[in-house]
């Protein structure tokens, strides 16, 4: 053990900054030491402490995976950080992390940290998406932190003179069993040198050593909910996140965006500007326009005067967002999936007793940031660091450094907290953008959106309009579903794509063949015997250097795919004069078969834990109550990978004004093995909220030139007002042995967006007996229906 | 540009801009505070929150040139005595916030409903916090926290 080294310079520089800095100084010379490093840093002399990450001049390799020393450092105070790829927008993900690998190490939970998602600090894990960080990336934490207990082990028997099986841990100090008196710490084997383990694992994501995971049983911190350790600086002031940067010799920047889709640029008035205080310069290629001034309000006053000259599109760039779905419907479609049949869906429908049909449509809807998007660029000393939120830090690096053509060494991304952010935002464009004026201008900038530029130009979800048809027999039964979708997602931008990111596309450095897009299925275990699937995916006229691009929100196609099955489904129970939980637990019960995750038995168990939990009263949905306020309930279900979740709404319809009050929720949520209840109670909170907030509110607006929807106005979004008085989190374990020591965890997320559309639909209907196939459910909009004919308007 | 001095949180701090830029950026760039933060430039989302005699102001929209003379509270100001106020304490215990950002805005408008009506209902929470928005939808725990600190701190 005597070839153990010191603990590598980045990470210690990185322990200063990210560690327990008071505990540091207390107990460790080797921080001391990477103090007074930092301090000779440049640009650092004499400053309050700098951004997290600012560690001095690349290169910056890659961390390598392979070696135990990139996640796991043990320190002499017998306390642990994690390295870890993935980045926390705030549903607790590093919390957890800390959980299992504490866990798995052996080591107090107290006495541990986790630095997360800086591309030259900790390994790449592709950062946050797809809801997979405790589903995929626990996976190797779980197993690099085994492994680490099992060297200590090794090394403790050393030490003691025992057989490594003979030895037992807790809070990270050893004993031989049965004999406490003598003990060992983790701290006292290898604080403060490396480990020097090599890992095995064709990628990342295999990443294990020899030893294995714990049974489910042995995990101690896995079940609890510790707080999470962003929180208390996000509510005293002190948290520094991505848009508080500031460096020496910073400036700031602000987008000029086109006024139309489309425009080109001919001429910039340069002087319109440059004679403001603080000019810097404005910058301009192809289409793409900024202006650089020394202070931030002098950034915004100048974007806003400066003079340009734009030569609109010859023909307009898309239809006006109220001729959407027509224009969708009549498009022929770009790519389209041929009709894909399970059974003789044909036959069935021909041999129907009955057959439902209906379009529910579902426009583009936004990530529409809370904070507009923002980056920190700095380009001192032939490199460049970028300061962002992006959940992808990893994939932005890699971008930049791809659209710059700079050697990928030479960038790195700082991760930093910043405004929510589900899935590709604009903040990966700011990110792209601030590195370019940077390198233009050799000179830190930072740069951010403003509101009306991030409501209009942010990714978006896409649109969907969608065919449904069902076939019931004599019974009521349900025989055959025919289901055609079109989603306008043509040019789906993916994540950090340096031919794709909006400046790319301004400047004229865009690929040349447009991403393909999608339409996606809906997601559920019904056994229904006859089904056919149609996908196409149709184009706006303007291709690219559009607002309406479209790029992943939040569980992409699942809250528009399942509006329209999930609605579907409950037209059909009324049809079959059932009540609608019945008729989908019927569905579910029917079949026999189930798949490896057992998600039929689970999506049967979540159903009937959200109608206990809410007092599910079987009877056929429809208008029941009279007066002016009438109350309805419905219920919606789907799954996403392996998560299955059940949900109720229960609303309140004013029948004059078309006001509608989700006044109470319920979900009922399996996602295997739940590492930190209460924060996955937040996380699904949070996240049926914001689809109630697309089902009641956000809608992209447009008309032949431009977005129209550009602010919290125009653009409307849940508030306080519309908060439900009850919200029922049921967290259920549906496994077939729901003890088995290997019980899987399962991602969280995303899964809970899919169902609320359709369940406040389904409650809508049951108020009203005014069935709403197109979102969001506005008084207006509502208001509508009810006056229509066969509508239950009250005067 | 002239000389301005500000009040923020107890101490007097004298910047040389223009009367006209907007509050929150002098606080921010500035002063080097944290707490407001930019979210619309509208005074529509709250973000840049602070408080002002004893009102919650959207500094985004109020310029430095009418600051002057008044008593300024951020975020940062809320605590006294390096201790957190009460209102923090409950988001903590309560697990508030997601991402954080809004935060700021929810924290300090919160501060003033319950100065002025420190018994409210749910229908006063909702109507005082309406015009402070959330993406990350945090609301229903945000109003809970607003309820335990009416009740002494008690869930």
């Amino acid at each position: 053990m005597s070839r153990r080294t010191a603990i590598p310079r980045e990470v210690e520089q990185a322990e200063a900054l990210h560690g327990s800095r008071r505990q540091f100084l207390k107990q460790s010379g080797l921080l001391v030491v990477s103090v007074a490093a930092w301090s000779a840093a440049p640009g650092a002399a004499g400053q309050a402490p700098a951004p997290a990450g600012a560690l001095g001049p690349g290169p910056y390799p890659d961390k390598d995976y392979l070696q135990l020393d990139s996640w796991i450092v043990v320190r002499p105070d017998n306390s642990a950080t994690f390295y870890v790829g993935k980045t926390d927008l705030g549903q607790g993900t590093g919390t957890a992390f800390r959980q299992l690998m504490a866990d798995e190490l052996d080591i107090a939970f107290a006495k541990t940290s986790v630095v997360m998602g800086s591309t030259d600090l900790t390994v790449d894990q592709g950062g946050s998406g797809g809801s997979d960080a405790i589903q995929v990336d626990a996976w190797p934490m779980r197993r690099v932190a085994a492994e680490a207990r099992r060297v200590l082990l090794d090394l403790a028997s050393t030490r003691l003179g025992v057989p490594a099986a003979e030895l037992v841990v807790s809070d990270g100090v050893v004993s031989p069993r049965g004999d406490a008196a003598r003990r060992v710490s983790y701290g006292e084997l290898i604080g403060g040198r490396r480990f020097n383990v090599t890992l095995s694992g064709a990628n990342i994501d295999a990443t294990t050593g020899k030893a294995p995971v714990k049974p489910v049983q042995a995990l101690k911190n896995v079940g609890l909910s510790p707080r999470r350790e962003d929180i208390p600086p996000k509510v005293d002031g002190s948290q520094e996140w991505a848009v508080d940067v500031r460096l020496p010799g910073m400036v700031h920047a602000r987008n000029v965006k086109p006024p139309v889709a489309g425009a080109q640029l001919e001429a910039v008035d340069v002087a319109s500007v440059s004679g403001l205080p603080g000019f810097v310069k404005v910058v301009t290629k192809g289409n793409y326009v900024a202006v650089v001034f020394e202070r931030e309000e002098q950034a915004v006053r100048a974007a806003r005067q400066l003079k340009c000259q734009w030569k609109k599109p010859a023909t307009a760039p898309f239809p006006a967002s109220d001729d959407l779905f027509d224009f969708m419907r009549a498009a022929t479609p770009v790519n389209s999936t041929p009709p894909a049949d399970s059974g003789d869906p044909t036959a069935a429908f021909a041999g129907a007793a009955t057959v439902v049909e209906a379009r529910y449509d579902v426009p583009f809807q936004g990530h529409t940031s809370f904070g507009p998007a923002h980056a920190t660029a700095d380009p001192t000393g032939d490199q460049l660091t970028i300061y962002s939120n992006d959940m992808k830090s990893y994939g932005m690096r890699n971008g930049v450094a791809e659209f710059l053509k700079m050697p990928r060494d030479r960038v790195r991304v700082v991760w930093m907290q910043g405004p929510q952010a589900f899935g590709r935002t604009a903040a990966e464009d700011a990110g792209f953008e601030a590195a370019f004026i940077a390198k233009e201008l050799g000179r830190p900038v930072r740069l951010q959106w403003m509101r009306d530029e991030e409501t209009a130009w942010d990714t978006k979800g896409p649109a969907y309009a969608i065919d449904m048809r069902g076939a019931l027999d004599a019974s009521g039964t349900l025989t055959a579903v025919d289901y055609t979708a079109r989603a306008a997602d043509h040019n789906h931008v993916g994540y950090n794509e340096h031919d794709t990111v909006l400046i790319a596309q301004l400047t004229g450095q865009r690929k040349a063949a447009a991403n393909r897009g999608r339409a996606s299925l809906p997601s559920d275990m019904y056994a229904i015997p006859h089904r056919r699937t149609t996908t196409h995916v149709v184009s706006l006229p303007l291709v690219w250097e559009t607002p309406l691009r479209t790029g992943n929100l939040r569980d992409p196609d699942g809250p528009q795919v399942t509006f329209a099955s999930e609605s579907f489904i409950d037209e059909l129970a009324v049809a079959a004069k059932a009540d609608p939980a019945e008729f989908r637990l019927q569905l579910l019960t029917r079949g026999s078969g189930d798949d490896s995750g057992f998600k039929r038995a689970r999506s049967i168990a979540v159903m009937k834990a959200a109608m206990a939990a809410y007092g599910w009263q079987p009877r056929p949905a429809g208008a029941r109550g009279t007066g002016e306020v009438v109350t309805g309930r419905g219920i919606a279900y789907a799954f996403r990978s392996q998560t299955v979740v059940a949900e109720i709404a229960e609303v309140e319809v004013n029948r004059r004004t078309g006001h509608v009050w989700v006044k109470r929720m319920v979900c009922a949520h399996d996602c295997g093995l739940v590492v930190n209840p209460e924060g996955l109670r937040r996380t699904l909170e949070c996240g049926m909220l914001h689809s109630l907030s697309r089902a009641l509110h956000e809608e992209v607006r447009f008309d032949r030139e431009k977005v129209t929807s550009v602010d919290w106005v125009s653009h409307p979004t849940l508030t306080h007002a519309d908060t439900p008085e009850r919200i029922d989190i049921v967290i259920v374990n549906g496994d077939p042995a729901p003890d088995r020591p290997d019980l899987p965890h399962y991602g969280a997320g995303e899964t809970v967006c899919k169902p609320t559309l359709a369940a406040v639909g389904n409650a809508i209907f049951d108020a009203t007996g005014v069935r709403l196939r197109r979102v969001p459910f506005r008084a207006a909009r509502v208001l509508a229906a009810l006056k229509a004919p066969g509508g239950t308007f009250v005067q | 540009m002239r000389p301005i001095t500000l009040k923020v949180n107890g101490a007097a701090h004298t910047v040389e801009v223009e009367p006209s830029t907007p509050l929150l950026y002098v606080l921010r760039n500035d002063l080097g505070l944290r707490g407001p933060r930019f979210g619309c430039g509208l005074g529509q989302c709250g973000a840049c929150t602070v408080i002002i005699n004893g009102e919650a102001v959207r500094s985004c929209v109020r310029t430095a040139g009418t600051a002057e003379n008044v008593e300024i509270t951020t975020l940062e100001g809320l605590g006294q005595g390096g201790a957190l106020h009460p209102l923090q304490q409950a988001w903590i215990d309560e697990q508030v916030p997601q991402c954080g950002f809004c935060q700021n805005g929810q924290i300090l408008t919160a501060k003033v409903l319950l100065d002025k009506n420190p018994k409210p209902s749910d229908a006063d929470i909702r109507q005082a916090m309406s015009r402070t928005l959330c993406r990350c939808m945090t609301y229903y725990r945000v109003q809970a926290a607003i309820k335990r600190v009416a009740n002494g701190g008690v869930a």
